[in-house]
């Protein structure tokens, strides 16, 4: 693409309808490429896409932007192409001229994945110049993923101007890499590329490294396999940081979802299977939220969340306290009639859900804020990974505060280590059993919130918690909240670093066979009560 | 009217609450089971799980044949006399399906039976449907290497989604190095086995495909994804396969979209994902990876839109969803029904012996055939996921393509046939000769 045509582009949103207006109204070779918009064919598109990219038309940028978007309508039967703006207005793609309203007819003009990197490319090419630096990033960003040899010379013309250090950065990747598959780049810039690609250091780097085939001058091809080696031993050793990175993510979840076990199994010593149902109903209610606020408040969305953990701690919680009240209660050291009681109440809880909310999954939307990734250094952590794992911990951190520091967390405590001597001295036990257990249930509501971020709201969710949650429970300790902290992060950490050696199964299936021997060796977990404490 | 009640009471489970449903519950399987064998019916077997993790699929599949039941009623039923449908729970529980099969037949007699998901509830099954003499449609696509006299496959043999994916892949998006992932169990290994084989008879290198199986309702995928990711960055042009089942995929969908990984650069396509799974899941970072199907609400044809319009007013959903085995009982649905007329009986060796050969139209403008490997020539489709959940097909076989029953790309299977009509045989090897047994 000529360097003038860039140049003008930068003015191109002010002056557009002047310029379209000025345009003579005859059918060229744009006009005849826009027209095959409409033909509905693959390749005709992609065609299309070729000729008007590289037209230098003003209504270049708006027709392929549009195109990108799927803003760019296409009648079939009358040929014409129409852009409509985000503001509704609408022109026809050939002429620029406005137009008062799109047929019905129209629809928008179809892509597939090949398309849809032409498309990336064209955008690229065409705004490498553009006044706004996050577009020239994504544009430098767009050329280096297509490293199409057309667009060197925009490459180098932007390179030129930049001030910009990061787009700049980006700039000289993409020039080294449209250089490095180039056929008939010298050998200095091919060897002056690969070094460029090589300080990258990155997946895509070696990607671009390892495609570059053997028909390279040779001191290409040894100095491409000399950085392909250092790339690869730094990123193993960042697949080890992203290993641990995963585990903990894992352990967050696992600790999530254990830990109003560890006060319902743990400190109350309810072998309670409805537990998972008690996550079910958390992430369901988050469902019934959002879809209140898509409804009524849609401006609210983003803090959907925050709305739902208050909501499902309450729901859970009131009904784990009707559970303890008309069920559990009457179970109390019976340990057998307690699981088969709370198993079929799980079954009878999903079946409750199944025909009110429908066997289907129900779709619970990310906020904005837990969408997407960043990259530190080589590893990408995702904004909900991350969330989550500190949501865990300042549940945990809220949790510990209030058994040890309210009146409350003082009586269960009492409850829980000695009964008789507790109500003896005025403590209401069978109250604060009923708190405990809607305590319990209430903080697995609120795992559920975190848990639609990442899984299915469906009935079955909780089932796919309740063996994860007694293991964690079970291995750290029962009877001690620091044992599920530590007992989640060892396992979430042992099966990340297992899973790429053995498989996921196969991973599962040791964790599961190590957990076995372990609690062999030591009966009662990590964090073993002592003393007085443990109930005979 | 049985079908009337069971609809009511379904109604009435959404409008109150628990004690109502289960109240409603209890009902409904006091009917079932009180069902009298009246002559002036033909009844008919629904054996899909309304319970447990499949139901999430099943359901819809119960509500489908119901629907058709219904219609065909409207139409004055079958040789003169009405249908009338017996639905049992099976509740995603592979045994209780034998129970429950060999219940409707000997017990509540039907003439037909329309069910079953996974492959193991069918393999499950079999034997009790070849010891009772009775007829089997099993509407889901499947690993094939099965063709059995009392079972009607309208669902896709691999040669129906899988190859004709890769195909596609191969062709239009130029893949050269594959992941292959499933959950860990008889369908997603066969198919991959055939996949492998496939590819290799292609001429792709051992080390270009990677192959990756996870547990069912696996959550975590950070580590598939990242490996993914890793194994694309080899400067050759990668896609996956995917066979995830069920509730693993929406987690997975959900990873990838975060990690970035656009169907641009690495796009997947899926066997098992349809416009019911999509429901649950944002779909926009989605966009344009891909779904092997032989058919697609989305795809514009007069007995679509009817079709369409029909089950969404039976169910009062406007919103209401169709999706690929959902066709497939249709089409078989319509089969039985023109095969019963035929024969002008339900015994079932005549209706066995009717199907081969019997056309019924499909809901994508063609018309299907049952074939004597008792499997169906189908379309096969391949969409890309669109913003609203539904599919936008960027490609279709020229013609329809008829199901083997046995994969021609596996060194076992690659010789047999399976022909009811001709050899009276399930897998009949052409080499020697020889019917060895049975079809399984």
């Amino acid at each position: 693409m000529p360097a003038n045509l860039s140049a003008r582009l930068c003015s191109f949103a002010l002056s557009l309808f002047l310029i379209a207006f000025a345009l003579p109204a005859f059918a060229g070779p744009f006009e005849d490429a826009v027209a095959k918009f409409a033909n509905d064919d693959y390749s005709d598109t992609e065609e299309a896409i070729g000729v008007v990219a590289s037209s230098g038309n003003t209504l270049a940028f708006p027709i392929i932007s549009a195109l990108q978007d799927g803003r760019l309508m296409a009648d079939l039967d009358s040929k014409k192409v129409y852009v409509t703006g985000a503001d509704g207005k609408s022109i026809d793609a050939a002429t620029g001229q406005p137009v008062a309203r799109v047929p019905d007819s129209a629809s928008a003009v179809r892509l597939n994945n090949r398309l849809r990197r032409s498309v990336d490319a064209a955008v690229g090419s065409l705004t490498l110049m553009s006044p706004d630096l996050g577009m020239r990033l994504q544009a430098a960003q767009s050329v280096f993923k297509s490293h199409e040899e057309a667009a060197l010379e925009a490459v180098e013309g932007a390179l030129a101007k930049e001030t910009n250090r990061a787009v700049k950065a980006t700039l000289g990747d993409a020039r080294a890499a449209i250089l490095l598959y180039k056929s008939d780049a010298t050998e200095v810039q091919k060897l002056e590329a690969v070094a460029t690609i090589k300080a990258r250091g990155d997946q895509e780097a070696l990607a671009l490294l390892t495609g570059i085939g053997s028909d390279q001058p040779a001191s290409v091809t040894k100095a491409a396999a000399s950085a392909i080696g250092s790339i690869q031993s730094s990123l193993a050793v960042w697949s080890m940081v992203q290993n641990a990175w995963y585990g903990l993510s894992l352990g967050s979840v696992l600790l999530l979802a254990a830990i109003g076990l560890a006060i319902t199994f743990g400190v109350m010593g309810v072998i309670n299977m409805a537990h998972g149902e008690m996550v079910m109903i958390g992430a369901y209610t988050t469902f019934v939220v959002q879809e209140v606020i898509r409804t009524r408040y849609p401006v609210l969305f983003d803090y959907s969340l925050l709305i739902a953990v208050p909501l499902a701690f309450l729901v859970a919680g009131a009904l784990g306290v009707v559970i303890e009240r008309s069920i559990i209660r009457f179970l109390y050291g019976r340990p057998l009639e307690t699981l088969l009681a709370t198993w079929g109440l799980s079954l009878v809880l999903q079946q409750a859900v199944r025909t009110m909310f429908g066997p289907t999954n129900r779709e619970v939307g990310n906020p904005s804020w837990m969408s997407g990734a960043f990259e530190l250094g080589q590893i990408t952590i995702t904004y909900n990974r991350l969330w989550i794992l500190c949501f865990t911990l300042a549940v945990f951190a809220i949790l510990l505060a209030m058994l040890r520091y309210t009146a409350l967390g003082l009586e269960m405590r009492a409850v829980t280590q000695n009964r008789r001597m507790a109500a003896s001295m005025g403590i209401a036990t069978s109250r604060v059993d009923a708190l405990t257990f809607g305590l319990g249930s209430g903080i697995a509501g609120i795992a559920g919130v975190a848990l639609s971020q990442i899984d299915n709201v469906s009935p079955n969710l909780g089932q796919s918690y309740i063996i994860d949650s007694f293991m964690v429970v079970v291995f750290g300790g029962v009877g001690n909240l620091w044992g599920t902290l530590v007992g989640a992060f060892t396992l979430g950490i042992a099966n990340k670093f297992l899973e790429p050696v053995a498989g996921a199964v196969l991973g599962k299936i040791a964790i599961l066979v190590l957990i076995i021997l372990f609690i062999q060796k030591r009966p009662r977990g990590l964090f073993a009560l002592k003393g007085r404490a443990v109930e005979a | 009217m049985l079908t009337k009640s069971t609809h009511d009471i379904a109604a009435s489970f959404s409008r109150r609450g628990v004690i109502a449903a289960t109240a409603g519950l209890m009902l409904g399987l006091a009917s079932l089971t009180g069902a009298k064998a009246a002559d002036d019916t033909i009844k008919v077997g629904v054996l899909h799980s309304l319970s447990g993790t499949m139901a999430i699929s099943e359901t819809t599949l119960k509500d489908t044949i119901l629907f058709l039941i219904d219609e065909q009623n409207k139409k004055g039923g079958v040789n003169g006399k009405k249908l009338e449908a017996v639905v049992v729970d099976p509740a995603s529980n592979w045994p209780l399906f034998a129970e429950k099969a060999r219940e409707l037949i000997t017990k509540d007699k039907v003439s037909v039976v329309f069910g079953c998901w996974t492959s193991v509830s069918r393999k499950s099954v079999l034997p009790v449907f070849k010891e009772l003499n009775s007829i089997l449609f099993y509407p889901v696509q499947y690993e094939g290497e099965e063709s059995e006299r009392n079972v009607f496959y309208t669902g896709a043999a691999p040669n129906q989604q899988a190859i004709p994916a890769v195909d596609y892949l191969m062709k239009d998006e130029k893949v050269k190095r594959w992941v292959l992932a499933g959950t860990d169990y008889v369908y997603p290994r066969t198919t991959n086995k055939i996949l492998e084989a496939y590819l290799k008879s292609k001429g792709v290198a051992q080390e270009d495909i990677m192959i990756n199986y996870t547990p069912f309702g696996h959550s975590d995928w950070q580590t598939i994804v990242a490996d993914i990711k890793k194994f694309g960055s080899a400067g050759k042009k990668t896609a996956v396969v995917s066979t995830i089942n069920g509730d693993a995929n929406v987690p997975f969908y959900k990873e990838l979209g975060n990690q970035g990984i656009k169907a641009k650069d690495i796009p997947v396509v899926a066997f098992s994902v349809g416009e019911e799974e999509l429901a649950g899941i944002d779909t926009k970072p989605l966009l344009g990876h891909l779904a092997a199907w032989n058919y697609f609400q989305s795809i514009k044809s007069p007995e679509n839109e009817k079709f369409i319009k029909a089950w969404q007013t039976y169910t009062k959903n406007p919103k209401r969803v169709t999706n690929d085995p959902m066709e497939a009982h249709v089409i078989g649905f319509d089969m039985w029904v023109k095969a019963v007329e035929k024969v002008k009986s339900t015994d079932p060796d005549k209706v066995i012996d009717a199907l081969p050969g019997i056309e019924a139209k499909n809901l994508t403008g063609g018309t299907s055939k049952m074939l004597p490997n008792h499997h169906i020539t189908k379309p096969v489709f391949i969409g890309e996921i669109k913003a609203n959940g539904q599919f936008d097909v960027v490609w279709k076989t020229p013609g329809l393509v008829a199901g083997d029953a046995w994969s021609k790309e596996l060194d076992g299977s690659k010789d047999l046939v399976g022909d009811w009509v001709g050899k009276k045989c399930g897998n009949f090897n052409t080499k020697t000769n020889k019917c060895l047994g049975s079809g399984s």
